[in-house]
C-alpha cells in the first residue's frame, strides 16, 4: 500500500539526516505505528506521505504509484490527516468541520448532510446534539472524535495520525484507543500512527517501526518486538515489565484449555453449570494480564473463561500464564 | 448663551457641515479598509515585505496629521481630494497592522491541519484565515474609523469642509460658540462610532472566537 | 551575550538620534541658506526655527509631565483594593475619552479657557493622560494575583508590595503608555500654533498662508523627525532598563 524506497531527508545545516535511507512497506488495512523519541524522524517520515515534507532522495509509492507523479492536493484529499492538536476550525460548527472536504469536492448538500450524520454516528457523537456545537464547546476526546470524522469524510484510503491521543488524560486516552480500534474494524483503513509512547504502539499497532536517528531499528509485530527486541535501544524503549506487556497482547480465548482436563487434574466437585461454586470467571476477550490480576485478587490458581452469554468455554491456570510468556521465547528459539 | 445662540441660528450650516464631514470620512474609510485589508493580507505571504510595509506605515503615523495635509496641498490642491488621500494614508497603519497580526496569530496547527487535509491555499485563505482574522480586522476598522473622524476635522484647515471648519474659523474669529459646536459634535460622532463599532466587534468576537 | 545585544541596541538608537538631528539641521540650513524667495527669507531664520523648536519641545515636555504625574498616581490609586471594583468601568470611561479627537479637546479648551500656551498644554495633557492611565490600570491589573498572595504571605509590607512587585512588573506597560503619549503630544503640539501656543505648527500655518511649500515642508518635517527621535530615545530607555 505504502512503500518507502531508500528515502532520506536532510535539512541544510542539519548535523544528521532527519530520515536516513529508510525503506518500509506498509500493508493495506494494517495499523502501522512509528515509535521513537522526539527527533527520531517519525513525524518527518509520516509527513512525506502526504507531501507536507518533500524527501531529499528516494521514492515513496502509494499503490504502486510514485507520489511525486500525483497531484499534491488530490493526494492529500485521499489521505486522512489527524494531528495531536486536531486543528478543528474554530469558526465552523462540528458539522461544518466534518463537511470541509465534501464541500471542497462539490458534493450535493443532501449527500453531505447524510455523510456528516453517518460519520458522527461512527465516532459516537449524536449528530443532533453535536452537529451545531463549536469546537470550543468540546472536550479533548470529543475534539478527537470530530477530527477522526473529519479525516474520514471523503473516505480516504489512508489515515495519518500524529500523536492523536497525546492531548488526552490517561483514562480518556485508553478509552479512545479502544474505541479507535473498534472504529478501525469497521472502516478498515491503512493507518500510519506516530507516537512516542511504546505502550500505545503495542496496544494499537499491527506492526511497529521503532525509529532512532532517522533509521528504523526494528519493524515487526508488537509480540515479536516485545519477545525479541533487535537492539539494546529497543529493549530500553520497551522498558521493564516486558512480560506483563506481552501478556497484554494475549487473550484468554487463546490461552484457555478444556474444562474436562482440568476436572481430572484437580478432582473437585463441579456444579451442573460446570464451574466450582463461587469460582471466579473472566471474559474471553480479556487479556492474560487481566487473568493474572484476577487470580491475584482471588488467591486461586485458576479461572473459568466465559463467553458473552456466560457459558463456560474453558479454564486458565496460573501455569498457562507462565507458559504464555516464556513459551513464546522457547518456540522461536528452536 | 453663546453656544445655544449659535446652535439655534446656524442649525442648517451645522447639519450641512456634519453631513459633509461624514461623507469625507466614510468615503476615505471605504477606500482605506479595502486597501488596508488587501495590503494586510498580501504581506502575510512575505516576511521581508511585511517588515518594510509595517515600518513605512509606522513612519507615516509619526507625521503630524496637519503637516501631512499641508504637504498634500502642493500635490493635490486644496479640497476634498487632499483630505481623502490624507485620511486614507493616515488610517492605513492600524488596519494593515491588525489584519496582518490577525492572520499571523492564527493557531498554526489549524493551518497545518487544513493543508494536510488537502485544502488549496486559496481555500485556506478565504475560508479559514480571513474568517478567523475577522475580529482583528473589525478592531482595526474601529480604531481607524475613530481616528479618521478626528483627523477629518483637521482637513477643514485645507478647505475640505466638514466640522473642522467651525473649529478653525471659530478660533480665528474668537467665536466660542462656533468652536464649541464643532468640538462637541465632533466628539459625539467619534464616541458614538467607537461605541457602535465596539458593539459590532463584540458580536463578531462572540461568533468567531475559538 | 544579552548585555552585548542590548549594548548594540543602545548604540543603534543613539546613532538614529544623531542621524535624525543631522537631517533636521540640514533641512534648516537648506531653507535658511537657499530660500525660494525673499518672503521665505524674511520669515524663516535660524533664530525663529530655534525659538519655535524650543517652544514645541517645552509644550510637549510640559504636557507629557502633566499627563505622567496625574495618570500614574491615579492609576496606582485606582488599583488599590478599595477602588478595584471600579477599574473595569474606569477603563471603559478612559476608552470613551480616548475616542474624543485631540483637535476637539483643544477646541473645547479654547472655548472654555480662551487661547494661549496654557490652554494648549492643558488640552494636550488631558489627551495624553488617557493612554498612560489605561496602561497603568491594565499593567497593574495584569500582575498575577498569586504573586501578590505570595508577597503578602512572605510578610512584605503592603506599600512595598506596590513598589517592589506591582510597579516593577507593570513598568513595561506604563512605559509603553508614556511612549504613545509623547508621540501623540509631538503631533498635537503642531495644533498648538492655532491656539496661540506657538511651536513648529507656526511654520505650517505661515507656509500655508503665504503658500510656500518650502516652509510647509520644514514645518512638517521637524515634528516628524522629533517623533522619530523620541521613539529612539524610548528604545534607549528600554535597553537601559534591561541592562
Amino acid at each position: 500500500m505504502i512503500r518507502f524506497e531508500n528515502v532520506s531527508k536532510w535539512y541544510p545545516g542539519g548535523v544528521a539526516d532527519a530520515v536516513d535511507n529508510l525503506s518500509l512497506f506498509i500493508n493495506e488495512g494494517e495499523i502501522c505505528v512509528l515509535v521513537g523519541s522526539s527527533g527520531c524522524g517519525k513525524t518527518t517520515t509520516m509527513k512525506m506521505i502526504n507531501k507536507l515534507i518533500e524527501p531529499s532522495s528516494g521514492t515513496i509509492y502509494l499503490d504502486g504509484q510514485n507520489i511525486e507523479t500525483l497531484d499534491t492536493l488530490t493526494l492529500r484529499l485521499n489521505i486522512g490527516y489527524i494531528i495531536q492538536e486536531i486543528g478543528l476550525f474554530p469558526h465552523m460548527t462540528v458539522a461544518e468541520n466534518v463537511a470541509t472536504i465534501p464541500v471542497e469536492l462539490g458534493w450535493k448538500p443532501l449527500r453531505i448532510k447524510a455523510r456528516v450524520e453517518e460519520l458522527l454516528d461512527l465516532v459516537d457523537l449524536d449528530p443532533r446534539l453535536f452537529g451545531r456545537k463549536k469546537p470550543r464547546e468540546l472536550n479533548a476526546s470529543q475534539k478527537l472524535r470530530v477530527g477522526i470524522a473529519r479525516a474520514l469524510a471523503a473516505n480516504p484510503m489512508i489515515m495519518l495520525m500524529d500523536e492523536p491521543f497525546g492531548a488526552l488524560d490517561p483514562v480518556a486516552r485508553t478509552r479512545m484507543q479502544d474505541e479507535f480500534l473498534t472504529i478501525h474494524q469497521k472502516i478498515h483503513k491503512t493507518i500510519v500512527l506516530v507516537t512516542h509512547d511504546i505502550d500505545e504502539a503495542i496496544r494499537m499497532g499491527d506492526r511497529i517501526a521503532v525509529m532512532r536517528n532517522g533509521r528504523v531499528l526494528q519493524f515487526d509485530t508488537p509480540r515479536e518486538i516485545l519477545s525479541h527486541p533487535a537492539d539494546p535501544f529497543v529493549s530500553e524503549l520497551i522498558g521493564d515489565r516486558k512480560a506483563l506487556k506481552l501478556m497484554n497482547l494475549i487473550s484468554c480465548a487463546q490461552l484457555m484449555h478444556d474444562v474436562s482436563e482440568f476436572r481430572q487434574t484437580w478432582n473437585r466437585d463441579f456444579k451442573a453449570g460446570g464451574t466450582l461454586p463461587g469460582a471466579s470467571t473472566i471474559g474471553m476477550q480479556a487479556t492474560a494480564q487481566d487473568a493474572l490480576a484476577e487470580m491475584f485478587r482471588t488467591g486461586e490458581r485458576f479461572l473459568f473463561v466465559e463467553d458473552d452469554s456466560h457459558q463456560v468455554q474453558g479454564v486458565i491456570e496460573l501455569d498457562d500464564l507462565f507458559k504464555s510468556v516464556s513459551q513464546g521465547d522457547d518456540a522461536r528459539k528452536q | 448663551m453663546d453656544l445655544v445662540g449659535f446652535l439655534a441660528s446656524r442649525w442648517q450650516a451645522i447639519l450641512q457641515l456634519t453631513a459633509e464631514h461624514l461623507v469625507i470620512v466614510v468615503t476615505a474609510m471605504a477606500i482605506s479598509v479595502i486597501l488596508g485589508v488587501v495590503i494586510g493580507i498580501a504581506i502575510t505571504f512575505n516576511r521581508a515585505a511585511a517588515r518594510i510595509v509595517l515600518k513605512f506605515a509606522n513612519l507615516m503615523m509619526t507625521i503630524p496629521s496637519l503637516a501631512l495635509f499641508a504637504l498634500l496641498i502642493p500635490v493635490l490642491g486644496l479640497g476634498k481630494a487632499s483630505a481623502i488621500v490624507g485620511l486614507v494614508a493616515y488610517t492605513q497603519l492600524p488596519l494593515i497592522r491588525t489584519v496582518y497580526a490577525g492572520i499571523m496569530t492564527i493557531d498554526s496547527t489549524i493551518i497545518v491541519a487544513a493543508r494536510g487535509m488537502g485544502l488549496s491555499d486559496r481555500t485556506i485563505l478565504f475560508k479559514i484565515k480571513v474568517p478567523l482574522a475577522l475580529p482583528a480586522v473589525m478592531a482595526g476598522i474601529r480604531t481607524a474609523a475613530v481616528m479618521g473622524i478626528g483627523i477629518g476635522a483637521i482637513a477643514g484647515y485645507i478647505g475640505a469642509g466638514g466640522l473642522g471648519v467651525f473649529i478653525f474659523q471659530g478660533i480665528n474669529r474668537t467665536s466660542d460658540g462656533m468652536v464649541l459646536t464643532g468640538a462637541i459634535i465632533l466628539s459625539l460622532i467619534a464616541i458614538l462610532t467607537d461605541q457602535v463599532l465596539g458593539q459590532v466587534l463584540g458580536r463578531v468576537q462572540r461568533r468567531f472566537d475559538p | 551575550m544579552r548585555a552585548n545585544s542590548d549594548d548594540a541596541g543602545y548604540a543603534v538608537s543613539l546613532c538614529r538620534i544623531v542621524l535624525l538631528a543631522v537631517i533636521g539641521i540640514l533641512l534648516c540650513v537648506a531653507v535658511v541658506e537657499h530660500p525660494q524667495d525673499r518672503l521665505v527669507a524674511q520669515l524663516v531664520s535660524y533664530h525663529r526655527v530655534l525659538v519655535l523648536l524650543g517652544q514645541h519641545l517645552s509644550i510637549v515636555a510640559s504636557a507629557s509631565a502633566l499627563a505622567i504625574l496625574t495618570a500614574v498616581p491615579a492609576g496606582v490609586l485606582l488599583t488599590r483594593p478599595r477602588f478595584r471594583a471600579w477599574t473595569p468601568r474606569l477603563i471603559g470611561l478612559a476608552r470613551i475619552g480616548q475616542a474624543v479627537p485631540g483637535l476637539a479637546v483643544i477646541a473645547l479648551s479654547v472655548g472654555l479657557l480662551g487661547v494661549g500656551t496654557m490652554t494648549a498644554i492643558l488640552a494636550m495633557g488631558l489627551c495624553s493622560l488617557l493612554p498612560i492611565l489605561n496602561n497603568t490600570l491594565t499593567g497593574i491589573n495584569a500582575v498575577d494575583p498569586a504573586l501578590l498572595a505570595a508577597a503578602h504571605g512572605m510578610g512584605v509590607a503592603p506599600r512595598h508590595v506596590l513598589t517592589r512587585v506591582e510597579l516593577p512588573l507593570a513598568l513595561a506597560m506604563i512605559m509603553a503608555g508614556i511612549r504613545s503619549a509623547v508621540t501623540i503630544n509631538i503631533g498635537a503640539a503642531v495644533l498648538a500654533a492655532f491656539v496661540g501656543g506657538g511651536g513648529l505648527g507656526e511654520l505650517i500655518i505661515t507656509g500655508n498662508t503665504i503658500s510656500r511649500v518650502q516652509v510647509m515642508v520644514l514645518g512638517a518635517a521637524l515634528p516628524m523627525l522629533m517623533a522619530l527621535a523620541a521613539d529612539a530615545v524610548f528604545d534607549m530607555i528600554d535597553h537601559g532598563m534591561k541592562l
